[in-house]
């Protein structure tokens, strides 16, 4: 994509710099911050204490969690298939799927793999599909939250449009909080790597609260969720 | 002005307020709720740790992000149109409403759908959008509930439709939308979602506002918990994201900082449903994601904040725990402010916004019990500024009786025998008004406090005479 224009900058940020009463500052650098209450969260914990916060936060959010490990992952995947009672299914496309030796359970499940060469097309299949099913990149324990970097293949309707999205969770990308996922980030930006167009943190089927904060469970997005925790391999 | 709600004077509006039994009972108990979660997730939250930490790393970041805001700006915008997306710097709300039309009018758009955003209510976006002739559809379902109902105003930041009842939006769907369902939430959100899917699937334009901007990356982030924001950000060709130009952070580090004090001030959740982080897409190869991407970062007023006492007001980051603590909105609700920003940070950031004279009067509703400090995540001394606000309003602003009384005050108390005078003439000024030892219908500034409650009357002793009684030693007469 050729570079976006800029309108008005440097008339607005003078603007700026003279109401702080001062020259436009050229370089700052961020402060050593004194309060970083985030670092002391779950820090001690073990990859197995970990799983179990996220799946006590995942369920609490309505979230249907299944722990299995890697040689049980097809049987589990199937199974949950299943209670769609033959819903479509589309799924991203992901190497993580045939190194899990889920490429066969996706084909003899019909599941529509994410194909941007074939356009719009994905999306009306995601549209009328009953389960997306993606893989999980990081896994927040401290919420039950997971997170997808989406781009053309990892396509962001599939974990937004079904009525049901089913992530796969590598107990390894379970990581306390949030603090671990932006300092991963954070720290690819200072490496110059490019970063991806959608940086999607999901926590459960989607809801609302906007009447009488009565809890409705299902808007937009996806009505039901189901974490599989996948011990590693 | 868009960011103003109805035409009443301020007193109107608060009359009216009152006698509407619904709406205080609506509010007391949204209110409720909604400090009770936000209470089960800070302090009575045993993994968040201590609550009072994470507030001062909230002020931190704000401060410095604040004190060095410029710079950040320049960065933003550099790394998001490195990334191909255009970025406009308006300076007040129409040069961001013309800029907006220019691109609705570029693209031939039709169909505008909108995730919820108060900077789009505060420079009246979908007005000038429709103007071009785009059809814009509200997304999020406080906000779609409030354009059904003949456009609506939001009556609190965070749940735009806080005082309309289960009953009243069954009502409201069934006469202008032909709804024909009971008055069960989940019905109610069902049929929303059934009404927007396909406008979702057809909109040309996708409208946001921006809850963080991160610098680093030139990232929008946004937080919500429908999918309705995944949906206006995924399927239309063009995204627009307006911003408040104090609403950024350095980097993803403070992001995360920035993100967990919001959710669980605002919800009272761990993390909303949705944090959505979308940056300009580098390669147009993906089917679901926008093609164009604009951001407008908006002035309207802000600057005149900074390098004042009032800067720390753009601190805020539009969680409305204030809102939730606050007594007076309790009793008159989101709509008597006037505003589209209400409780203790409206009534701050509105005079600074739209000037004293369509929002002077509003930092006179508070109580000044500060709640609304201690409560903000990002420590904004927001007691303290609306004081700040009266000296200013009294100062430059008040009507001339107002004026004359407190000229009157300020000659009084300038002269020590004119004070004493005036201070022992009291009684007998207030003779007439005067039942029962007590004041029912006071004169001039009194009459707003008796209208509502008796006032003591004056006794015949005061301070300085029981002052100075007591210092010989004697009783304590008054």
């Amino acid at each position: 994509m050729a570079e976006g224009m800029i309108y008005n900058k440097s008339d607005f940020l003078a603007n700026i710099s003279t109401r702080l009463g001062r020259e436009q500052s050229k370089q700052v650098t961020r402060p050593d911050w004194k309060h970083r209450p985030q670092l002391e969260i779950l820090k001690e914990a073990s990859p197995e204490e970990l799983a179990a916060v996220f799946t006590k936060n995942s369920m609490e959010k309505t979230t249907t969690v299944i722990q299995t490990n890697s040689a049980r992952l097809g049987e589990v995947l199937l199974d949950t298939f299943a209670k769609y009672e033959g819903g479509r299914i589309v799924a991203t496309k992901d190497e993580r799927f045939s190194g899990y030796g889920l490429d066969v359970v996706l084909a003899d499940s019909g599941a529509h793999v994410w194909n941007s060469e074939l356009g719009e097309e994905n999306i009306e299949i995601a549209k009328q599909a009953a389960i997306g099913v993606f893989f999980s990149d990081v896994s927040l324990a401290e919420s039950g939250t997971v997170v997808q970097f989406n781009d053309k293949d990892i396509a962001r309707s599939v974990s937004l449009l079904p009525l049901a999205y089913v992530a796969i969770v590598p107990k390894s990308t379970i990581v306390p909080r949030m603090t671990q996922a932006s300092q991963t980030i954070h720290k690819s930006i200072g490496e110059g790597k490019e970063l991806s167009t959608c940086i999607n943190f999901i926590s459960g089927p989607s809801n609302s609260a906007d009447i009488e904060m009565n809890i409705v469970i299902g808007v937009h997005g996806p009505i039901e969720a189901v974490h599989i925790v996948v011990a590693d391999r | 002005m868009a960011m103003k709600i109805g035409s009443k004077p301020f007193l109107g509006r608060v009359d009216e307020a009152l006698q509407d039994d619904f709406m205080r009972k609506a509010m007391s108990s949204a209110q409720d709720r909604l400090r009770g979660k936000k209470m089960l997730a800070t302090v009575e939250d045993e993994l968040v740790g201590d609550w009072e930490e994470w507030r001062s790393a909230g002020e931190e970041i704000r401060r410095h992000t604040l004190e060095n805001l410029d710079f950040y700006l320049d960065q933003l915008s550099e790394n998001f149109s490195k990334r191909g997306g255009h970025v406009y710097f308006a300076a007040t709300a129409e040069d961001a409403t013309r800029y907006i039309q220019e691109v609705a009018k570029q693209k031939n758009a039709k169909k505008v759908t909108k995730a919820k955003s108060m900077v789009t209510e505060e420079i009246g976006l979908n007005e000038a959008l429709e103007e071009v002739g785009c059809e814009v559809y509200e997304t999020d379902l406080a906000e779609y509930i409030l354009q059904i109902d003949d456009h609506d105003r939001p009556s609190h930041i965070v749940v735009p439709s806080l005082h309309k009842n289960k009953e009243q939006i069954r009502d409201t769907f069934r006469d202008k939308a032909n709804y024909t369902g009971t008055e069960e939430p989940k019905q109610l959100a069902a049929f929303a979602r059934s009404q927007l899917r396909e406008t979702f699937m057809q909109a040309d334009i996708g409208v946001t506002g921006c809850n963080f901007a991160v610098a680093e990356s030139g990232t929008i982030s946004l937080v919500t918990n429908e999918g309705n924001a995944n949906m206006v950000t995924t399927f239309p060709e063009t995204q627009i994201s307006i911003m408040g130009m104090e609403r950024l952070v350095p980097t993803w580090e403070e992001l995360d900082v920035m993100i967990n004090l919001l959710s669980r001030s605002a919800v009272g959740q761990k993390i909303t449903t949705y944090v959505t982080n979308l940056t300009p897409q580098l390669e147009e190869d993906s089917v679901d994601a926008p093609k164009e991407f604009h951001l407008v970062i908006l002035d309207a007023g802000r600057s005149k904040a900074l390098g004042t006492e009032f800067q720390s007001a753009l601190h805020c980051i539009r969680c409305a725990a204030c809102v939730n603590v606050c007594p007076v909105y309790r009793h008159i609700g989101g709509h008597a402010y006037g505003s589209i920003y209400q409780g203790p940070i409206g009534a701050v950031l509105s005079p600074i916004l739209g000037g004293y004279e369509e929002y002077g009067e509003l930092p006179f509703a508070s109580s000044l019990c500060a709640a609304c400090s201690e409560a903000c995540p990002v420590k904004i001394p927001l007691h303290e500024q609306l004081i700040r606000h009266r000296e200013i309003y009294v100062k430059e602003k008040a009507k001339t009786s107002e004026k004359l009384a407190m000229k009157a005050f300020g000659i009084g108390a300038s002269s020590p025998s004119l004070f004493r005078l005036t201070v022992k003439g009291m009684p007998a000024m207030m003779k007439p008004f005067v039942k029962d030892d007590s004041i029912s219908g006071g004169p001039g500034p009194m009459k707003l406090w008796t209208a509502v409650r008796d006032f003591p009357a004056p006794g015949n002793s005061n301070f300085r005479k029981w002052f100075d009684n007591h210092k010989k030693g004697g009783g304590t007469d008054g």
